[in-house]
């Protein structure tokens, strides 16, 4: 009944309150669109202006960086991944006369694009099976010496890999292979074998397993499973987050891996798309159409399966506690 | 008869925990472990990247050279100036603007036998004195005071703005999603490739940026071309790759927060600033402290843009040079001194190894992290 003795004026007091908290309301929210497409603008115009370079021809890409033109296709053209022969891995095909050679002509990009693959899936499947069971013993199962095991690991984080990248060369220079050959330079295994055991994969793996609560082990160990059995059929799906949040971090950084490619290949035989790239783009004369084709292809592959599965992504960064 | 049982039970568990163990085990010690100590070892040699052959064929061993390595690099002198004469008037000689006129430092150095090996570093006055500092190897001096830059504008502005791109794509927006997938993007491309990219859009004549700022009447600079605005070019670079990460890491931080204390807050009468402030600021004590230390180790290795963008340079005139490249430079560059590569390796592995422990220190205030 209160509601009755409101005069008018006090009416629309309430009315004009209401109006301007609604008018700051959408005030507000304009302007926090206004921010998250400005800033989605700069995290994405690189990539654009890659993708729409790549489809146009060479003459035309840096005059069209002075116009909104640098995003938007004009002359559409296929001349940069002429020659698209993807399946024929190993072979080169022949510049056609009066063509620019386009980046196919140049080189073996299928056989790059391979490369990268494999060595980062390899690093990444033997990766999570090595962490994953040193993490196991360590955060599960008893035995002398397993704090100094503990500590070594936290301290191994700490090392950054590139430091010890030229001492390591002289060393895997002069390592046998089960091929008979004297020295790991320019392969595959020499990419792979010092990437697999990590140590901070094994402390992810190490911080989520020690959060599995025990009775879990002892039930199963009551039933007379065996420790391996408890890893690979009680630890490992419950585990599901962590591994693939290793998998993805593995995945990324050896994707992108440089230096010790770098270092270890010659040519373009075994060598991965970041080394590929540098060397294609030092190559004279510089032609961009083919720079930002090649960039084009190496990215967006990428990019397709991080949008595939990038609520999962997120889902399991979440639940893993890589937050510390 | 249960104590038997107990034993072979706990033998049992022994021998599976080390079995478990050994694969990563060895890989650690043969692929870190080793190159560690040989990084040590080798510091106080001359050891070349290819091995010298000798007259008989066989490979020569290489030297102990003792600390030689580590006094050329750190060798750090501060040698006085005194102004030069003019033999004329007999008072000291100045230029046209009036300013004392000092020998170069070149001259200094070259003729005198205590100053072998030493290059100039800088100059500077202090109290009306003009001082020259020379080093053994100025480039790694200039490679530390730019990964310091680096890290020190990095890391804070780095995790700052990752922090405001998680509280933008955790508003309960239709568009969110879209928006957490557009600021995540950079992060799944690899930084050789996207460095190709953005050195083209840096070119001043006729890249992007440059023509983009200047309908703001902004510019035109020289990005990656001059010694003042190279690094700010890779800093920027740098947070534009790697801010969509940590961006992730705070989302899940984010949402760790019970929402309880923003009701209850919001019953208390806070607005938002307040409840950014005193809720989730320490709610996300944890998470920032991990986004902090993780991105001060990458930033320290700092490597594969400048590498790019500078055609293994770390130009112009080092202003980009940062260890690591400094390091790939002398021991598989060029020279390809692997045993005064190995003593920068040992003598930045420490810096980064106490920076660690003490960031760790600090921004747990005190507790162990």
């Amino acid at each position: 009944m209160t509601q009755a003795v409101i005069s008018s004026a006090e009416r629309d007091a309430a009315a004009t309150r209401a109006r301007t908290a609604r008018l700051r309301k959408s005030v507000f929210k304009t302007l926090d669109y206004a921010v998250m497409i400005a800033l989605a603008f700069f995290f994405a115009f690189p990539i654009i202006v890659m993708v729409v370079s790549s489809t146009k021809p060479d003459t035309q890409i840096a005059g069209d960086m002075r116009s909104v033109f640098a995003f938007i296709p004009r002359n559409f053209t296929f001349e940069n991944y002429s020659c698209a022969d993807f399946n024929q891995a190993g072979s080169l095909c022949s510049p056609q006369p009066g063509v620019n050679p386009g980046l196919f002509e140049r080189l073996d990009f299928g056989r790059i694009f391979f490369n990268s693959v494999f060595v980062t899936a390899s690093i990444v499947i033997f990766g999570l099976f090595v962490n994953s069971m040193a993490a196991f013993a360590m955060a599960r199962l008893e035995f002398p010496g397993k704090k100094v095991f503990v500590t070594i690991v936290i301290l191994l984080i700490i090392i950054p890999f590139e430091a010890l990248a030229v001492p390591l060369l002289l060393q895997v220079n002069s390592f046998p292979w089960i091929d008979g050959s004297t020295s790991w330079t320019n392969s595959y295994h020499v990419q792979i074998f010092p990437f697999i055991a990590d140590a901070f994969s094994i402390f992810l793996f190490y911080q989520f397993f020690i959060g599995i609560p025990k009775d879990f082990d002892e039930a199963a160990l009551v039933d007379g499973a065996g420790y391996f059995r408890i890893y690979w059929r009680l630890i490992v799906p419950l585990s599901l987050p962590v591994f693939a949040t290793v998998a993805i971090l593995q995945a990324l950084t050896h994707w992108g891996s440089f230096l010790w490619p770098l270092m270890t290949t010659r040519g373009f035989e075994f060598a991965p798309l970041p080394v590929a790239m540098q060397v294609f783009f030092g190559q004279a004369p510089r032609q961009w159409g083919d720079i930002m084709a090649f960039a084009s292809l190496a990215t967006i592959p990428v990019l397709i399966v991080f949008l595939l599965f990038q609520r999962w992504f997120v889902q399991s960064v979440a639940s893993s506690g890589v937050k510390g | 008869m249960a104590v038997t049982r107990l034993t072979s039970a706990r033998q049992q568990e022994r021998r599976v925990a080390y079995l478990m163990l050994l694969p990563a085990t060895l890989l650690l010690i043969l692929f870190t472990l080793l190159p560690f100590i040989s990084a040590i070892r080798l510091s106080f040699t001359d050891q070349p990247l290819v091995p010298q052959l000798q007259a008989d064929g066989t490979q020569r061993p290489a030297d102990f050279v003792g600390t030689e390595n580590y006094q050329r690099l750190l060798r750090l002198e501060f040698i006085t100036l005194q102004p030069e004469i003019d033999s004329a008037t007999g008072q000291p000689a100045r230029d046209e603007t009036g300013a004392l006129v000092y020998p170069r430092a070149r001259t200094i150095l070259r003729g005198n036998e205590q100053y072998d090996g030493l290059s100039e570093l800088n100059q500077f006055d202090l109290f009306g004195t003009r001082y020259l500092v020379a080093a053994g190897d100025p480039t790694f001096w200039r490679s530390l005071t730019n990964i310091f830059t680096f890290v020190l504008i990095t890391v804070p502005v780095q995790t700052a703005i990752a922090l405001g791109l998680a509280l933008l794509v955790n508003q309960k927006l239709k568009a969110a999603n879209f928006f957490r997938t557009v600021y995540f993007a950079p992060v799944v491309t690899s930084m050789a490739i996207v460095s190709v990219i953005w050195f083209f859009l840096y070119n001043p004549q006729e890249g992007l940026i440059n023509n983009f700022l200047s309908i703001f009447q902004l510019g035109p600079f020289q990005w990656l071309d001059h010694p003042a605005s190279s690094m700010v070019s890779i800093i920027i670079m740098s947070i534009w790759q790697g801010a969509g990460f940590q961006m992730i890491i705070f989302l899940a931080g984010l949402q760790d927060i019970p929402e309880e204390l923003y009701e209850a807050s919001a019953l208390d009468g806070a607005n938002i600033v307040q409840q950014f402030l005193f809720v989730t600021l320490p709610g996300l004590r944890n998470t920032t402290l991990f986004v902090a230390i993780s991105t001060t180790i990458l930033a320290f290795k700092l490597f594969v843009q400048v590498d790019v963008m500078t055609f293994g340079r770390g130009g112009p005139e080092d202003s980009t040079i940062t260890p690591i490249l400094h390091l790939v430079n002398e021991g598989f560059r060029g020279s390809q001194q692997v045993g005064y590569a190995s003593a920068i390796a040992v003598v930045f592995l420490l810096i980064v190894f106490a920076i660690s422990v003490a960031q760790r220190r600090i921004l747990s205030g005190g507790q162990t992290a």
